[in-house]
């Protein structure tokens, strides 16, 4: 037996990039495996979790439900894409950052990832939205009470952020 | 002098790396090492009686299969019986591949090694192993029953027996002649620790320096160490393990060596290539570890007042197919049970009892969460009875701080007598009974009433053993550079070690927070240690640090007095800054990373730093030994108990039995705190741990010994939907036992969560709660069992 590959081109956090892959191949695989881009997280490979939601087109997905081939022609950002361009930490990695948003960090980039997405949607939520916000990412070590107030945090350094570049 | 560090809420230096997407989990690892994948048993008790791999063999990638049969000398013996103890008397551990006989879903039979994880399961499911079903054991009730036997030669499936009594006479008749007397059924089903990454281990065999470097997502490096040279037959010199970033641990990466952590090592020195194995979710579920289930029978005798005169405690624990990792679950619930309070007579006697389920090892909280369950069930039902407010129940039995060091009679889990150092019991009671609102709840509820909703209160405290033996040791290094670097040997797996423990030493040498580079978990830095798990790691290493780091200072000084000369005593110095300087005398200084220079007398210049320590220039102090460095170790004498109370208001559906937690309050006292930032979050995390075994997490095994709920679609870890608001206040009574009079806080948040929430229930309904979890269909079956008592009364 050997196994057919395909070629695609993903833009990931940006750069076009090529690969080879057999068909099988999860977009998680193809970032952590070919790739080396380890930041995207597998929690439970059956899209549970949201440790492996990274952003494709802008749209917060499980990246352990994707086929590496069906992301071919599209646009992916992961947890290391949302940094700032200077490679200062982005308004949602800051504010877990002093929020003491995280612990062991495994779930993590999943929630950066949301979040991010989510303030696009919108940039002003309430702690009850916040809370909503993250409602599908499971984290075993925060309790998330301060994942919560990462979120609102974010959303106030993010409209910093943004007044100041204007 | 610099504010002291050790107290303030620092965020943690670990962050950044982590938010980048930058860390090291093991799978991280290892690009372009081999796969290796596991066939496991579908079967909970069976012989196998054959294993074809003909269809296996033309899988392009293959590498390799092992069965038992393949595996050479000390390999092929059971694996360790890590915590051997006299009850223990029918000890049963696992192979690292099945030896004929499985005996829980999960368990390995095959291991396939190929190029990548996707080819070894291709592999894998094509590998046809037969078996030979036998009986399985499920559940306590069974294994009881004795009739049917997960181990031939462990005859009524008991694999320990244990009592302990506190010395305080007789506990049968104590009960029998206290004025007053009940007993109470209890049970707590399975659950697990579930960290969000499973376990995974990667080798590198170098053939020519005859080296094995091992990577483990492992709460303890050090002894997987020792375990891997043990079985591998090689000088424990020759083998590194190195604990990554790890993604939770919560109790199951203490037990080791797994049969992974012998076998992907071995199959890489045999095979010459790196071999990697990372644990899947579902293999998590069934071959990691599990924890918590028990049944107890609770008999108490009390007087008027509600005070214990005789307390008697039996337990049926579940300790699954093996006890590699001893009996230590039910030894903790035996004698943590008492919490807070003081008892007549206690006897606690328990059975550890094999069935053909995953294995039973300690998940954070490690048996208290049973204990507490069923004292402050009992303290409930005292008055329920007695028609007392439940509180001055409590407060009736409580151990007043002028008891303190309070002796409770037993033998801990350490081996040590359980002696309570120090505590406020009653003014955590307070705290609590003020943060929960206790004393105005009758409006509340009443309020709640008036509009046709029904809610109760519950409360329960605890008290917990950390920080306990052996030892943990720091080596304390300052650089020419002036970067002060920390190494440890114990593992973190989130706890913030590498901000907590550089607060600890950069208040020793006057450096800031961020001078110091903390190293964890990492056999070539750090030898010795023990482990990262029962509360221990900040009181057993940071005490370390600190010892470590104060050998480094009066070094500091004594280098830095014979290089400022001029009559300078080492005792006229203090560091401060990254100085040391003269405390008379702050501007005679010299810089702390010039210090380091002048440590380490050289021969040979490379640069203008080096310079000034080379024979015709500084005076470099003589006697000492080179580098300003040193190593200490902090053996505790026995442990230290942390507290804490719990409260919680619970709302109920009277249609739905929906049951919803509208605030959870939470007093805790670990001692002197080092980052309360990090504590804070220790204890956010223990809650919503407790939270999900209370209403949402239960491990479910059928007749047949099938895990029938082995994903996160099925056990239900809380989301951030399901945890409330934690309010929490915090109060310190330092430990007398260790220099910086710290306490554990690693487990406190999850251990009295099941009974105040039975609690609460229990108060919100008005009938009794005798079985965590509970979820709503179990609390409406409970109202129907209710009434249909009440209708046979009328009839
Ligand atoms: S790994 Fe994709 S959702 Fe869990
Ligand atoms: S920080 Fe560990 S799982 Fe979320």
């Amino acid at each position: 037996m050997t196994e057919q590959v395909h070629q695609i081109t993903v833009t990931v956090n940006g750069v076009a990039r090529r690969g080879e892959v057999p068909a099988r191949r999860l977009l998680a695989d193809f970032l952590r495996m070919d790739l080396g881009l380890t930041g995207t997280h597998l929690g439970c490979e059956h899209g549970v979790c949201g440790a492996c939601t990274l952003l494709l087109d802008g749209v917060p997905v499980r990246s352990c439900l994707i086929l590496a081939v069906s992301a071919d022609g599209h646009a992916v950002t992961t947890v290391e894409g949302c940094c700032e361009a200077g490679g200062e930490l982005g308004p949602v990695q800051q504010a877990f950052q002093d929020c003491h948003g995280l612990q062991c960090g495994f779930c993590t980039p999943g929630f950066i990832t949301t979040i991010t997405a989510y303030l696009e949607e919108n940039p002003k939520p309430t702690e009850e939205e916040a809370r909503e916000a993250i409602g599908g990412n499971l984290c075993r070590c925060t309790g998330y009470q301060n994942i919560v107030k990462a979120v609102l945090r974010a959303a106030d350094l993010k409209r910093e952020r943004e007044s100041a570049d204007e | 002098m610099n504010d002291k560090l050790v107290g303030q809420p620092l965020v943690r230096k670990e962050d950044p790396r982590l938010l980048r997407g930058d860390g090291r989990y093991l799978d991280d690892l290892g690009r372009g090492a081999l796969a290796a994948a596991f066939v496991r048993s579908p079967v909970a008790h069976a012989r196998i009686t054959g294993i074809d791999v003909d269809e296996a063999l033309d899988v392009e990638g293959l590498v390799a299969i092992y069965t038992h049969e393949d595996l050479p000398g000390r390999i092929a013996e059971p694996l360790p019986l890590l915590i051997p103890h006299p009850d223990l008397t029918h000890p049963r551990t696992p192979y690292c591949l099945a030896n004929g006989e499985v005996n829980h879903v999960g368990e390995a039979v095959v291991m396939v090694v190929a190029t990548d994880r996707y080819l070894a399961e291709d592999v894998a499911e094509r590998i046809r192993v037969t078996y030979e079903d036998l009986p399985p054991v499920v559940g306590i009730d069974q294994a009881r029953a004795g009739e049917r036997l997960v181990h031939e030669d462990a005859p009524g499936n008991v694999a320990a027996r244990s009592v302990q009594t506190n010395g305080k006479g007789e506990a049968h008749e104590a009960i029998a002649s206290a004025p007053h007397r009940l007993a109470l059924d209890l049970h707590i089903e399975r659950s697990a620790s579930m960290p969000m990454e499973g376990k995974g281990v990667l080798a590198h065999w170098d053939a020519d320096d005859r080296t094995l470097r091992v990577h483990s997502s492992t709460q303890t490096s050090t002894s997987v160490r020792l375990a891997v040279a043990a079985k591998l037959e090689l000088p424990p010199d020759r083998v590194e393990v190195i604990t990554p970033d790890v993604g939770g641990g919560f109790g199951v990466k203490i037990v080791h060596p797994w049969p992974e952590e012998i076998l992907v090592p071995w199959a890489a020195m045999t095979l010459g290539r790196d071999v990697k194995w990372v644990e899947d979710r579902r293999e998590h579920f069934t071959s990691s570890a599990h924890e918590r289930a028990q049944q107890q029978h609770v008999e108490v005798g009390f007087d008027e007042a509600g005070r214990l005169l005789g307390l008697s405690v039996e337990i049926w624990h579940d300790n699954g197919a093996y006890v590699p990792y001893g009996i230590i679950v039910p030894i903790v619930t035996s004698t943590q049970l008492l919490g807070p309070y003081k008892v007549g007579a206690y006897r606690v006697e328990f059975t550890s009892l094999y069935t053909n389920t995953v294995i039973v090892t300690p998940y954070r909280g490690a048996g208290r969460p049973q204990g507490v369950f069923a004292m402050e069930r009992t303290m409930d039902a005292i008055a329920e009875y007695l028609g007392m407010d439940r509180l001055a129940v409590r407060e009736a039995n409580l151990i007043q701080p002028e008891e303190m060091p309070y002796d409770q009679g037993l033998v801990f889990q350490d081996g040590r007598p359980l002696i309570y150092d120090s505590g406020d019991y009653p003014t955590m009671l307070r705290m609590i009974r003020d943060l929960v609102g206790w004393d105005g709840f009758e409006a509340e509820r009443a309020a709640a009433a008036a509009e046709g909703r029904r809610i109760g209160i519950g409360i329960g405290a605890y008290v917990e053993g950390t920080g306990m033996g052996p030892y943990e040791g720091a080596h304390v290094k300052v650089e020419t550079t002036g970067e002060v670097v920390v190494s440890t040997g114990l593992t973190t797996q989130g706890q913030g070690h590498y901000t907590s423990l550089a607060q600890i030493a950069a208040d020793v040498l006057g450096v800031g927070v961020g001078d110091v580079t903390v190293i964890t978990g990492d056999t070539r830095r750090f030898k010795y240690a023990v482990g990262t798990f029962a509360s221990r790691a900040i009181v057993t290493s940071g005490n370390a640090v600190a010892i470590a780091a104060a050998k480094v200072a009066e070094k500091a000084k004594r280098i830095a007095a014979a290089a400022l000369g001029d009559g300078v005593a080492p005792e006229d110095l203090e560091l401060v800054d990254g100085r040391v300087r003269r405390r008379a005398d702050p501007a005679t200084a010299i810089d702390l990373r010039t210090v380091a220079v002048l440590s380490n007398p050289l021969r040979y210049a490379f640069d203008e730093e080096t310079k000034a320590a080379t024979q015709f220039a500084a005076a470099t102090a003589t006697g000492e030994e080179p580098g300003l460095e040193a190593t200490g170790y902090y053996m505790p004498e026995r442990s230290t108990y942390a507290a804490g109370a719990h409260g919680v208001v619970v709302e109920t559906d009277p249609e739905t039995a929906d049951i919803r937690i509208l605030r959870y309050c939470v007093v805790h006292d670990c001692g002197v705190v080092v980052n309360p930032r990090i504590v804070e979050g220790q204890v956010h995390g223990g809650v919503a741990q407790g939270i999900g075994g209370a209403l949402y997490e239960r491990i479910v095994y059928d007749d047949a010994g099938q895990l029938v709920n082995a994903s996160y679609m099925d056990f239900l870890i809380p989301f951030a939907t399901e945890v409330p608001h934690i309010q929490t206040a915090h109060m310190v009574t330092a430990s007398g036992l260790n220099p910086l009079g710290l306490k554990g806080a690693g487990e406190a948040g999850v251990i009295p969560t099941s009974a105040v929430v039975a609690s609460a229930i229990e108060d919100a309904e008005g009938l009794a709660v005798r079985r965590m979890p509970i979820s709503p269909s179990e609390l409406y079956e409970l109202r129907k069992a209710r009434q249909a008592r009440k209708e046979q009364v009328s009839a």
